[in-house]
């Protein structure tokens, strides 16, 4: 670890993370504050889809705020997978002209998501607050379980990014995957609503799935339905970790092959 | 390696995999993945490269649009790896080969400052320190709130040189930074060079400004078509690539003819004798062919040529032989002066063998010079004098 994050690595990390956050919101009026309200106004729209019209019954107290975290945690991953994956070709001038570490291209475009997550955080804050959800201790779990997401999205991207240098077809296949993915996580349906115990376990077995009932779990409602609970504490519960595991080293293994040849294949 | 070695360069080539059609989709890569072996031609941007240079040299890299000069800087640069062979540096290269890497356009002339800073692994806090020095050295104290975009291309020039020479690094790579730029500019680019020379700073210097690989090179390398036909004195060099390059058509259409490999020429020089006024070299040469060949030698003080003289008019060579050389020393100011010979094909020019010795000749004398290589031994007459007396 010591040896990536070299003084010059964190310079050009934290150069790189600012000048991304400069460039994103270039040109508009309301600037940074856009981080902020485009989660409100998603949310306001699945808020008055599923809750006020659809009359969803998710089965849990404070199911506004759990359907929001849910939504933010989703987009946290969709959001870092997508902007990475266009990162080591968008930084192609860089890649071609100098010798910079390749990771740090990745990382720093995953860093500025990040960012976004924590101020999307502060608005589920103030929404907790203003539904009177009482913290309990479990909450300190969460930045566990968002680490989860992050090391998974980390993987993706990396495999991604680099498989788009060679495959441009990449894009239009992770866009499906992606949309795939959105309908196999229990983001807008309640778990319940699933046709058997099967349907069910298996939505559970995805990483995503699991991580979002977990911070569910961890911060809104102890009701909320984990992957823990589904499968009595076994030894499948262990499975998503285990994919999260074998995704980031499989991707890290794979960029790794790649990073080589990126400046000639660019 | 020997200690001041600092890169070996050890028969490296350089293979490109270009795709007839690319395959950039899946789909294409799944219909042809049988025949994937043949979708593809091998491009050899370089072949078999060896050289070495040594710490302090300004060394230069001479050849054609394509020839493979950049692509081998990428490789020195661990921009690129290599297909065959290997590099290896000793001590810390400078990252990047040109200007302006890394300049975003949509972001301020300061913005952009400190994101160079850090792809040269500076952090914030050095490059704040340094920040004032590199926006008056561009000159550009009043436009570094304005965006990138709407500087001119001179402005943004001289805000990455200005950024660029605040580089640390034992060894620095530099490719075709004069080609912009107007004259005031470029004198500072000779300033700084001059100042790397003088620090014995090592240099690799890719360029197609001949003057300059005349100035301030110590030792070059010729490249054509992916291969290392030259290494030695930048002199010659530069001018074989001046006359390759004017007459581009006829050395091609005479390249077709008779290929030409320096391999089989050798050429070596040594003073064999000095006296107060006149100096000998002797030249050892020898052919493969029975092609005419001429000599020519370069008298150089500081690395600049001060005379040069061919045997074209006067002496045809084949085959192999010694020449003497005769030298006027006595016309010499105080100083230290180097020969340089080279052996060149009469039939088109070509430069194919240089003596690598180093021949020096030291002149002392108490003579008052202010520098001047000759001692001018012509004389004076007075033609007219009239008194003027004064007017005012």
């Amino acid at each position: 670890m010591r040896q990536f994050l070299t003084k010059q690595n964190r310079a050009l990390l934290s150069e790189l993370v600012r000048t991304d956050f400069k460039l994103r919101y270039q040109g508009s009026v309301l600037g940074y504050a856009w981080s902020l309200l485009r989660p409100l106004f998603i949310f306001a729209i699945l808020y008055v889809v599923f809750i006020k019209f659809l009359h969803v019954d998710y089965g849990v107290p404070h199911s506004a705020v759990y359907l929001l975290l849910g939504i933010v945690i989703w987009n946290f991953f969709n959001e870092m997978t997508v902007l990475s994956l266009g990162s080591i070709v968008g930084r192609a001038d860089l890649i071609r002209k100098i010798r910079i570490p390749r990771w740090i291209i990745v990382f720093s475009s995953s860093l500025s998501t990040v960012i976004n997550l924590l101020l999307n955080l502060v608005v589920i804050g103030v929404f907790m607050a203003i539904n009177n959800v009482s913290l309990s201790s479990t909450a300190l779990l969460l930045p566990l379980i968002l680490l989860e997401v992050y090391i998974l999205g980390l993987g993706l991207s990396l495999f991604l990014s680099a498989a788009f240098v060679k495959y441009r077809d990449v894009s239009y296949i992770w866009e499906v995957v992606m949309q795939a993915g959105f309908y196999l996580t229990p983001l807008l349906y309640p778990i319940s609503r699933l046709p058997s115990l099967t349907v069910k376990k298996l939505v559970l077995l995805n990483p995503m799935g699991q991580a979002i009932q977990d911070a569910r779990y961890s911060l809104i409602t102890h009701k909320t339905l984990t992957s823990h609970r589904i499968f009595n504490g076994g030894w499948h519960s262990l499975i998503p970790f285990m994919l999260v595991i074998l995704i980031f080293v499989g991707g890290l293994a794979y960029f790794k092959s790649q990073a080589n040849s990126f400046a000639e294949n660019l | 390696m020997h200690n001041d070695v600092v890169i070996e360069v050890d028969h490296v080539g350089k293979i490109f995999k270009l795709p007839h059609e690319k395959h950039s989709s899946v789909k294409s890569l799944i219909l042809n993945f049988y025949k994937r072996d043949k979708s593809y031609e091998e491009q050899r941007a370089l072949n078999d490269v060896s050289f070495t240079v040594k710490k302090g040299e300004f060394f230069g890299i001479v050849g054609r649009n394509g020839s493979g000069k950049s692509t081998l800087l990428k490789l020195l640069a661990g921009i690129y790896t290599p297909s065959r062979g290997g590099v290896t540096v000793q001590g810390k290269l400078t990252p990047f080969i040109e200007l302006g890497v890394g300049f975003s356009p949509e972001l301020s002339g300061r913005d952009n400052v400190f994101l160079s800073g850090a792809l040269l692994g500076f952090n914030r806090r050095e490059v704040r320190a340094m920040y004032d020095d590199i926006v008056n050295f561009a000159e550009l104290e009043r436009f570094m709130d304005q965006k990138l975009k709407n500087y001119s291309s001179g402005m943004q020039v001289r805000l990455a040189f200005s950024i660029a020479i605040r580089a640390r690094g034992d060894i620095l790579l530099l490719d075709e930074v004069l080609a912009v730029g107007d004259a005031a500019f470029q004198q500072k680019c000779y300033d700084y060079f001059e100042e790397l020379k003088q620090a014995k700073k090592t240099v690799v210097f890719v360029s197609h400004d001949m003057s300059a690989v005349k100035r301030f090179c110590t030792r070059a390398i010729y490249i054509e078509e992916g291969k290392l036909t030259y290494e030695g004195d930048p002199l010659a060099i530069a001018d074989e690539y001046t006359v390759a390059n004017i007459n581009p058509e006829d050395n091609e259409a005479a390249d077709e003819n008779a290929p030409i490999n320096s391999d089989g020429y050798k050429l070596d020089a040594k003073i064999t004798s000095r006296s107060a006024d006149r100096l000998k070299l002797t030249l050892n040469y020898s052919s493969k062919n029975d092609k005419e060949l001429y000599l020519g030698i370069s008298v150089l003080k500081d690395g600049a040529s001060i005379g040069e003289l061919n045997t074209i008019k006067s002496l045809r060579l084949k085959g192999k032989g010694t020449v003497s050389y005769d030298l006027d020393i006595g016309v010499y100011n105080a100083g230290t002066y180097r020969l340089t010979a080279a052996l060149f094909t009469l039939w088109n020019k070509k430069l194919v063998a240089s003596a690598s010795d180093r021949n020096e000749f030291v002149i002392k004398n108490g003579d008052e010079t202010r520098g001047a290589a000759l001692k001018l031994t012509d004389t004076w007459e007075l033609e007219r004098s009239v008194a003027t007396g004064h007017e005012d």
